[in-house]
């Protein structure tokens, strides 16, 4: 019984492999007829976008596609908006998608009729990372010096970040549970805004992720606290992670690429390896350690298990979510 | 006299012959896709975009600024010839803009939002180049309390100051405030209204759609049943004269001009908030301080000016959080920072610090190109007149195709279409019925941030109201917002007592 059972799946096995020996030269064969769509699941000037719109210039400029390729933004309702596009596009080889976590977590959180196991994977780019932030104006200076200042505020303490249910109310939620403290959660229509309010002073403080508060923190108008990270970061030599000061808090952000469902194979081979070279390019290497994420390249069936596994992490991490909230 | 320094290196980059070039093709291009109604300067700026690469990022800047001014000039156009808003910062530009090509002033009203709009694109290139660096921290200053008091005094400059019946205004701006909640919640992502459970309705109601159905097919349906025979407007000639006179005519709006140039600016400055509601508090302010306010509405060329020049300022001031926080105040300026981000510009506070050469050349290609618009927009004018001499049954069919079209392309969707069709015939009732449709469409456009900004503020200040009117700002804001709310009750109260009570309208 186990032998059939392993041998089918030795076959299976084979049967991928000569697939994918077979895919490069099918990809010559399919090019993209018209320009193609980028669907970005959040709002403009956040982290997401800027990253979308980063990749299409290297894309544009290396020349890794015969047809332009155009951002879209649809980030309304933590990327509902663009989940349900995706949906409608189904069969279409000229669209795709720029993932966030809200990947899993919307359609978890929302009844929008959209599974994404539907989706067909293209390639994961980059895990970005978060850390805690502070206006540089305060005196807080440490991971203590916070606690007992959200402690004193008696739960008027204001964590901005986007929208609810998203990353960063993930990230506070997790915060919450682990000092046992209790924020007002603001949300906002993406990180750049985030970034921008917590510098005018109307919120206190934020978890964005480093390229979108990389700026202010140049400019001397943000200071980070902790980085929930396995490892420090290398633009912030000074700030500990979380791990260090003995709290287990590490999350991640993926940065990956889907298509929609019924794309065809031949198209989802060209863009798993547009997005290869893209992932090889001098330019994207930099940028990855200037604004300290983690490439880790992943694609085809390794990326949808990827996808599922996270997609029930999270189902779990919005069930603490929500018991912290009510 | 750094300054000065800086603004003639600027310039030695934006008079280059190849630059120049850049700018003419560029306003040229921008003046044709705004003046399309369903293109605007963020379609503009999408298209050319990926071109950008062939040019050094200096000039594909220019580029790019020429024909975002471009299309602010072109918005004007199909507002006045059509009564079709191409953007939501045109629509104020319709109020008189529209009531003077039927008068056969087409070409006047042209000229007046020609100069209109180069006067506040120069104002605020001025203001900009002046304070660019220490007005950041004034947009800095705004958080969601401060926009939602400042829409809530854009939606009250209209109830005060519009004209139109108060009621029926108030009834048109509720309506649009609900069709903006259409579609996905901006905070928690569930969807809301979503009429028979048509896919279409979650990305909401565009503005274009509204717009283009209200405006463009409702507009021909009730010229098509008023004026079966009559040409629809007064056929305009334009000659070097009339173009002498109207020059003349708008040198009298100093006062007009100025005031909506630094308001649009400042307005437009602030992240989120944008020109629309500049163009609309400009043209409320300008009808409220006139002597011949009576006029407005009717064909006042003051009407067409102040909101022009407001939502041109506005645009340029639309620019300074985009450069010096990162945060674009305008669909348009999200594109332009994604542009920057492509050639490894990083917008933010460090960019005036570290990429001057990139900044002054920018702003300098900002006085250039808004000289070049001006020039080629009023070289075009004559063509943009001819255009309405046409018999009124082509005029019709040609508008009718520009609405379809102009709904279709953005989102290729039937549902658009077909939602066109229907605000067409919703936008021919209301007229017969006299209701304004102003209201309507920037409540549409407002609604999403309006609400949001209350949300939030709401949020932070755990459920307490007052939070809007202790900050100083806002509170400010708030306070003149409930004057101009009484103000038409206070104007029919005094009627009512003085003349009895005939006077009831």
């Amino acid at each position: 019984m186990t032998n059939i059972f392993t041998r089918r799946i030795a076959m299976a096995a084979a049967a991928s492999l000569a697939l994918t020996a077979a895919l490069p030269a099918a990809a010559e064969n399919w090019k993209p007829q018209k320009p193609v769509e980028m669907v970005i699941m959040a709002g403009q000037g956040g982290g997401a976008d800027r990253l979308a719109r980063l990749f299409q210039s290297i894309i544009q400029k290396e020349n890794l596609s015969s047809m332009p390729i155009l951002p879209v933004n649809k980030g309304g309702g933590s990327g509902a908006e663009a989940l349900r596009y995706l949906k409608d596009k189904q069969g279409d080889n000229h669209t795709i998608m720029a993932t966030l976590n809200s990947y899993y977590t919307t359609p978890l959180r929302t009844d929008i009729g959209v599974n994404i196991e539907e989706f067909t994977p293209v390639a994961r780019m980059a895990l970005d990372t978060f850390v805690l932030w502070v206006n540089a104006d305060s005196d807080i200076q440490t991971l203590d010096d916070y606690v007992a200042a959200v402690k004193a505020s008696g739960g008027s303490w204001k964590m901005g970040g986007t929208g609810t249910g998203q990353e960063d109310s993930l990230v506070t939620a997790m915060l919450q549970d682990e000092f046992d403290i209790d924020v007002t959660y603001v949300p906002f229509k993406g990180g750049g805004d985030v970034a921008k309010n917590l510098v005018g002073g109307h919120i206190d403080s934020s978890v964005n992720n480093p390229s979108e508060a990389l700026g202010f923190y140049q400019a001397g108008k943000l200071r980070p606290i902790a980085a929930f990270t396995p490892d420090r970061i290398e633009v912030f030599p000074d700030t500990p992670t979380m791990t260090e000061l003995g709290h287990e808090l590490v999350y991640s952000m993926q940065r990956s690429f889907v298509a929609p469902a019924g794309m065809a194979p031949e198209a989802v081979a060209y863009y798993t390896e547009m997005f290869e070279k893209l992932n090889a390019s001098e330019e994207w290497q930099t940028y990855t350690q200037e604004k300290a994420l983690m490439p880790d390249f992943l694609t085809g069936d390794d990326l949808q298990s990827y996808f599922l596994d996270e997609r029930a992490k999270h189902a779990d991490l919005l069930k603490t979510a929500d018991g912290e909230s009510s | 006299m750094e300054l000065l320094g800086h603004l003639a290196d600027g310039f030695a980059t934006s008079l280059s012959p190849l630059n120049l070039f850049i700018v003419l093709i560029g306003v040229t291009a921008g003046l044709f896709i705004g003046a399309m109604p369903g293109l605007g300067s963020v379609n503009g700026v999408a298209i050319v975009l990926p071109i950008t690469f062939i040019v050094p990022p200096s000039s594909a800047i220019i580029l790019l600024a020429a024909i975002y001014y471009g299309a602010m000039y072109g918005g004007a156009v199909s507002s006045i010839l059509l009564g079709i808003p191409g953007a939501s910062t045109a629509v104020a530009t319709t109020f008189d803009g529209r009531p003077m090509a039927q008068q056969g002033k087409a070409g006047l009203a042209l000229i007046a939002a020609a100069c209109a709009s180069f006067v506040g694109g120069t104002i605020s290139v001025i203001l900009f180049t002046l304070f660019a660096a220490p007005l950041a921290d004034v947009a800095l200053a705004f958080g969601p309390a401060e926009e939602f008091a400042l829409v809530l005094l854009a939606f009250t400059t209209f109830v005060g100051l519009g004209g139109d019946d108060v009621l029926k205004t108030i009834i048109m701006i509720c309506l649009g405030l609900a069709l903006s909640t259409v579609g996905l919640d901006l905070i928690s992502g569930q969807p809301r209204l979503i009429f028979f459970d048509q896919p279409g309705f979650y990305s909401g109601i565009s503005f274009l759609v509204l717009a283009i159905g209200i405006y463009g097919i409702g507009e021909i349906l009730y010229t098509i049943e008023t004026q079966k025979t009559a040409p629809q407007v007064t056929p305009a000639k334009l000659t070097f004269t009339d173009l002498w006179y109207g020059i003349k005519e708008i040198n009298k709006l100093w006062k007009t001009m100025s005031f909506g140039s630094i308001m649009g600016f400042f307005v437009g400055m602030l992240p989120a908030a944008g020109a629309t509601p500049a163009a609309l508090m400009a043209y409320g302010i300008a009808k409220l301080t006139s002597k011949k306010s009576d006029q407005f509405g009717k064909g006042a060329i003051e009407g067409v000016a102040a909101p022009e020049t407001a939502n041109n300022a506005a645009s340029t001031g639309s620019l300074l959080p985009m450069l010096t926080l990162g945060i674009p105040g305008s669909p348009t300026t999200a594109l332009l920072l994604g542009g920057m981000v492509m050639w490894g510009l990083v917008p933010g506070p460090m960019l005036f610090i570290e990429q001057p050469d990139f900044v002054w050349g920018l702003i300098s290609s900002l006085y250039t190109a808004n000289l070049a618009a001006v020039l080629v927009n009023l070289a075009l004018i004559p063509l943009f007149v001819w255009a309405l001499r046409m018999p009124f049954t082509v005029l019709c069919s040609i508008v009718f195709i520009l609405c379809i079209v102009g709904g279709f392309a953005p989102s290729q969707k039937m549902h658009d279409v077909w939602l066109i069709v229907g605000f067409g015939v919703f936008g021919y009732i209301l007229r017969k019925a006299d209701y304004p449709m102003a209201p309507l469409v920037l409540a549409l456009v407002l609604g999403p941030l309006m609400e949001k900004s209350f949300r939030q503020t709401l949020i932070s200040e755990q459920g307490n109201v007052m939070a809007f009117v202790e900050r100083p700002l806002s509170g400010a804001f708030i306070a003149i917002s409930v004057v101009f709310f009484l103000l038409p009750m206070l104007k029919h109260f005094k009627r009512w007592f003085g003349r009895g009570t005939a006077a009831t309208n």
